[in-house]
């Protein structure tokens, strides 16, 4: 009779208990870091936040009372990753495009997607091996060694995989009526992929990319000995083929100098990149969460 | 609509038309093909980069901790062995963290909109750059473990794991960055397996009286260990190949010491560190340095693929 009713004493609901209060404790000691950190470096990066710092060079360290801005390195992200996505997506897309429309899962494709697989795996700094080996050492480019073309390149090997995964995935969810229905009014292979399939797909495969470029403007590994840094402003077209500074390595060069200014100098900054690869995320999935509704309904 | 329509009137299809379909599909061909032009690219670059030095060296390089350009001697024993050692001890702290905070978020312990919330927030923390991780490491987690670790040293310097004196950075300091980095990745991974596994199982299980806790030891950990497995594999190749955060907080010191309480190096940070500044035969051995990275990362990759693929869902 007795055995109707929740006995608190009985082992397993005992052992219940404490799985249950030991899953809430790593769920608190995995947690409570995260948020911590993240509040930190929003408040100890936001409070460094002058107008001077979007404007300034910084100043070479040792002069304690004014580091200077980081005008430089941020025009330097902007200008690498943007070197980054020239070359990566083109490639990428177009990769994406045979496995998921050309393809029919042969040896060649199962091939590539294990080999973007595998790519993704690569580790980031051996992208910059790669690269310093290819371009900077070789003083292929006209002569230059460290530059921020060869910081893109590096940064563009990164971004490559997910720009063909989120291609290939995003192709593969355009139902095939619609394809047939293109094909079957006669419209060729490449013109159903660019007015039909590519379109339909264009907002997924967007979100993809965008949270590629994200990531691609955090990553220092590669940059540290393929565009290295600078102190000066980027001032024409012809500062591609020098060293150009970047917000990822001016965190760590300055991270690592054992003076204050720069040290806040380096805080600033990763509240501007931790700032915008957050946004960048939480946009892409308010994004996504509402297309959702809207396919639903 | 008159629009369309007058589009489809009178349409034959050319010859050059014919021809674009054909040069679409095979630029498409082409740019595809660029993935492992790439990587057997960078396999073998890396590897006539570092002939000069396989040669002189060979597989002494891998055991031998002697590190001095003046004397050109190189051997990455301590660098293999700190990679090594950073990335299976982070992982054994960051696998049952992570694995329990994915079980909190998948099981009805609270409300749903908390457990979402919970969730989307640990995938956030995956965007974070190492680099402001290691910035973070520095001037937060170190002052914070100071004391921690003196204490370890004081009442465990027994063992050899804690038997120097703590330095301003080492391996532990590091091992512990690496564990804030890789929870993201293991938790949102072991979320999506225990979240893929079908309700019926559940339902099974509790119909013929199991509980909660052995429902989840017995049905659903077991039917979701080949994606948890994955993840963990793909957080071990994302440990042994992270750079930023590791360089900045382990030291970077080549003496070879069994204490992770002092500084430490691992192949990543040694790269980081030297290349820039290396010529001769030293670049040589940090492509060899470099070599054994690739492959130890290659190795973890292709086994947590073919694991996917031999035990994926098989109920």
């Amino acid at each position: 009779m007795n055995s109707l009713y929740y006995q608190k004493r009985l082992s397993r609901n005992i052992g219940d208990k404490f799985f249950t209060s030991l899953s809430v404790i790593c769920a608190l000691i995995a947690i409570l870091p995260l948020i911590f950190l993240v509040t930190y470096i929003l408040y100890k990066g936001g409070s460094q936040i002058t107008p001077e710092l979007f404007t300034l060079e910084p100043n070479p360290p040792g002069d304690d009372l004014d580091a200077g801005g980081i005008n430089p390195a941020l025009v330097g992200t902007l200008i690498i990753t943007t070197i980054a996505s020239i070359i990566a997506i083109p490639v990428g897309v177009g990769g994406g495009i045979y496995l998921a429309e050309y393809s029919r899962g042969g040896a060649f494709s199962r091939f590539i997607k294990f080999g973007v697989n595998v790519l993704a795996g690569v580790p980031s700094i051996i992208a910059g091996v790669f690269i310093y080996a290819l371009i900077v050492s070789t003083k292929i480019l006209f002569g230059s060694m460290y530059s921020g073309l060869a910081g893109g390149m590096a940064l563009s090997i990164l971004m490559l995989p997910s720009v063909i995964k989120t291609t290939d995935e995003g192709l593969k969810l355009v139902p095939n009526e619609l394809r047939y229905a293109s094909l079957g009014v006669g419209a060729s292979m490449y013109t159903t992929i660019l007015k039909v399939t590519l379109p339909s797909a264009f907002r997924s495969i967007a979100t993809g990319v965008v949270l590629g470029i994200a990531r691609a403007a955090g990553e220092t590994a590669p940059l540290i000995f393929t565009a290295l840094f600078s102190y000066y402003y980027i001032t024409g077209f012809g500062d591609l083929f020098y060293e150009m500074g970047s917000l990822a390595v001016l965190i760590y060069n300055f991270a690592l100098e054992p003076y204050d200014a720069q040290n806040k100098l380096a805080w600033a900054a990763s509240f501007i990149l931790v700032l915008s690869i957050l946004s960048v995320n939480i946009f892409s999935r308010i994004l996504a969460a509402f297309t959702e509704k809207t396919k639903r309904v | 609509m008159e629009e369309k329509l007058t589009l489809f009137k009178n349409r034959k299809r050319f010859g050059i038309e014919k021809n674009i379909d054909i040069i679409f599909k095979n630029t498409a061909l082409v740019l595809s093909s660029f993935v492992a032009i790439i990587l057997l690219g960078i396999i073998l670059v890396v590897f006539f980069q570092s002939f000069e030095s396989f040669s002189r060296y060979g597989l002494k390089f891998l055991v031998t901790s002697e590190w001095n350009p003046v004397k050109d001697e190189y051997g990455a024993f301590t660098a293999i062995y700190g990679t090594l050692v950073t990335s299976f001890l982070s992982l054994l702290i960051t696998i049952p963290l992570g694995v329990g905070t994915a079980i909190f978020i998948t099981e009805d312990f609270v409300p749903k909109v908390f457990r979402e919330i919970i969730g989307s927030f640990v995938e956030l923390l995956a965007a974070i750059p190492s680099v402001v991780l290691g910035l973070w490491a520095i001037f937060v987690m170190e002052p914070f473990f100071r004391a921690f670790f003196v204490f370890l040293h004081n009442f465990f310097g027994w063992i050899p794991l804690f038997s120097t004196e703590p330095s301003g950075r080492n391996s532990l300091l590091a091992i512990l960055i690496l564990v804030v980095m890789l929870l993201p990745i293991v938790t949102s991974i072991a979320r999506d397996s225990l979240n893929q596994v079908p309700k019926k199982l559940r339902n099974a299980a509790y119909g013929i009286g199991a509980s909660r806790w052995k429902t989840i030891f017995s049905v659903i950990l077991p039917a979701a260990l080949s994606g948890i497995m994955a993840g963990v594999l793909l957080a071990l190749g994302r440990a042994m190949g992270e750079t930023m955060a590791v360089t900045m907080i382990i030291g970077n010191s080549n003496a070879f010491s069994w204490s992770l309480l002092s500084p430490g190096y691992t192949i990543s940070s040694m790269l980081a560190n030297q290349f820039g500044e290396a010529d001769g035969s030293q670049v040589s051995s940090l492509f060899y340095a470099a070599f054994v990275l690739m492959i130890l990362s290659l190795l973890v990759n292709i086994f947590a693929q073919w694991l996917v693929k031999k035990f994926s869902l098989k109920y």
